[in-house]
């Protein structure tokens, strides 16, 4: 039976994500856990994130995480969701600068302060909370939802990935900014699939059922 | 570009949804699994569960009715009343809650925002601040920071309140008018407007939305991020549905 492990590293509710993974996954085996070994077993992995870097990538090196993540490149699927993206690119100004996985090049940084909408001049909000559209480039996870459709975020960083042909989704905030990025079997998005009604519980269903071919 | 929410609240007691009108008089107003799914099938960006049960004995019951919601309702949901201790927020985002909001405990002691936001990240800590004016027609508004149903004043200045409470690490300003609660006159827009300038955080307006103008209003001249309801989406006078068609008519952006 197919599986699908879903990492938990102890910094928050999994609840959400689990049940909407589960909503979506038929009879897979969805579990939530730390153990690497059951993580190595599953099909296809999922590395969630709440809270702040720092305490993220320290609780992953504590439970010999970090090295496994990085070694999933290429071997089986794996969708790194909100902080599971930022935590995959090299670095992040978040918590004075942080040292993270760097699956992707690039860094994470915080949105500027006194940042305005270009079309409306309204002053924009830290942190970028709510349903914003994302432009897809052509990736297969994108399958079966509408071009422009909006995903639920939250989040004061944002991710900047060097290699173009990386970024797979682009939202604007007062800038434009990478919301998705993909490379050999990797997918990551900076919004909530759990959160994101249905175009959110399409993308997972999309994850749970792919190959990790581009 | 990133689109105004629409929230309807739903007022629980004892695992009911009712709503308070100035939190005296109160009417049964159904199931909240049931309610829940039907906000979510109509296009509501987020909901709020505030649980106004009295007893403690029936705190349990909240956190059932939160990981009932949460296996079915795949959006935002945020729970507030009766969060006191950051036992009782672990509680509510373990069954599936994504935010709290925080009320009278902030005010008992301001330093439960800090510790509860570097605990669990500020995105989940919404800070609810119940506002009454208390500046004469003639004089510069003013708005106090009011607690127990807007019957016992804090002295506490409105604006410096939510600046203050942002400092300590809220992500969300959930903002009431308690002097519109109930009325459907429509949101206190220069309350709205002054906090939603005073702090870089989204700000919810909430209290006293009568019609689909209103939303508008608090956003347009409130400079409010999200604008909750509940009443006229619980009697069905208006559908969430209808109440976004109206908004982007009016060029205001939503998630259609």
């Amino acid at each position: 039976m197919s599986s699908v492990a879903i990492i938990d590293y102890g910094m928050g509710n999994l609840h959400s994500i689990s049940k909407a993974v589960e909503h979506v996954s038929g009879d897979m085996r969805v579990v939530v856990t730390a153990d690497p070994i059951q993580i190595g077993r599953a099909n296809r992995v999922i590395f969630p994130g709440v809270g702040a870097v720092r305490d993220c990538v320290q609780e992953l090196e504590r439970l010999g995480l970090d090295e496994l993540i990085r070694n999933l490149a290429g071997i089986k699927p794996l969708l790194g969701v909100c902080l599971g993206m930022q935590a995959l690119l090299e670095s992040s100004e978040e918590n004075g600068g942080t040292a993270c996985l760097g699956l992707f090049a690039g860094q994470v940084k915080r949105f500027p302060e006194g940042l305005t909408d270009p079309a409306s001049g309204e002053r924009l909000k830290i942190p970028h909370m709510g349903w914003n559209q994302v432009r897809q480039h052509s990736h297969p996870l994108w399958e079966g939802i509408p071009q422009d459709s909006r995903f639920y975020f939250v989040h004061s960083f944002y991710a900047q990935p060097e290699q173009s042909q990386e970024c797979v989704g682009v939202t604007e905030y007062g800038l434009e900014f990478a919301s998705a990025v993909a490379r050999d079997g990797i997918f990551a998005v900076q919004f909530h699939p759990e959160k994101s009604q249905h175009a959110g519980l399409q993308l997972l269903a999309n994850f749970v059922n792919w190959d990790g071919q581009d | 570009m990133l689109a105004k929410r629409i929230i309807p609240c739903l007022d629980v007691d004892a695992g009911r949804v009712v709503k308070g009108v100035k939190f005296v008089d109160i009417i049964d107003a159904g199931d909240p699994v049931e309610v829940a799914r039907r906000y979510d099938q109509q296009g509501a960006d987020e909901i709020t569960f505030l649980d106004i049960t009295a007893s403690s004995d029936d705190r349990e019951t909240m956190v059932h009715m939160v990981e009932q919601v949460a296996g079915q309702v795949f959006i935002p949901l945020t729970v507030g009343g009766g969060i006191r201790a950051l036992g009782d927020i672990r509680r509510m985002l373990n069954a599936g809650a994504d935010k709290v909001a925080i009320n009278t405990a902030a005010v008992n002691r301001p330093e439960f925002v800090r510790e509860a936001s570097e605990r669990f990240g500020a995105s989940c800590i919404v800070v609810a601040i119940d506002a009454k004016r208390v500046s004469k027609a003639s004089e510069p508004n003013r708005w106090e920071i009011f607690t127990h149903g807007g019957r016992k004043s804090t002295g506490l200045d409105a604006v410096e309140w939510a600046k203050r409470m942002v400092e300590y690490g809220a992500g969300e300003i959930l903002l009431t008018s308690m002097d519109r609660d109930g009325t459907k006159d429509g949101f206190d827009l220069a309350l709205t407007r002054a906090i939603s300038d005073a702090v870089d955080v989204p700000v919810i307006a909430s209290g006293g939305v009568g019609n689909l103008d209103h939303l508008v209003a608090g956003v347009r001249e409130g400079g409010a991020d999200a604008v909750l309801a509940a009443s006229i989406f619980h009697f069905g006078t208006y559908s969430i549905a209808e109440a976004k068609a109206h908004m982007a008519a009016a060029g205001v952006e939503v998630r259609l």
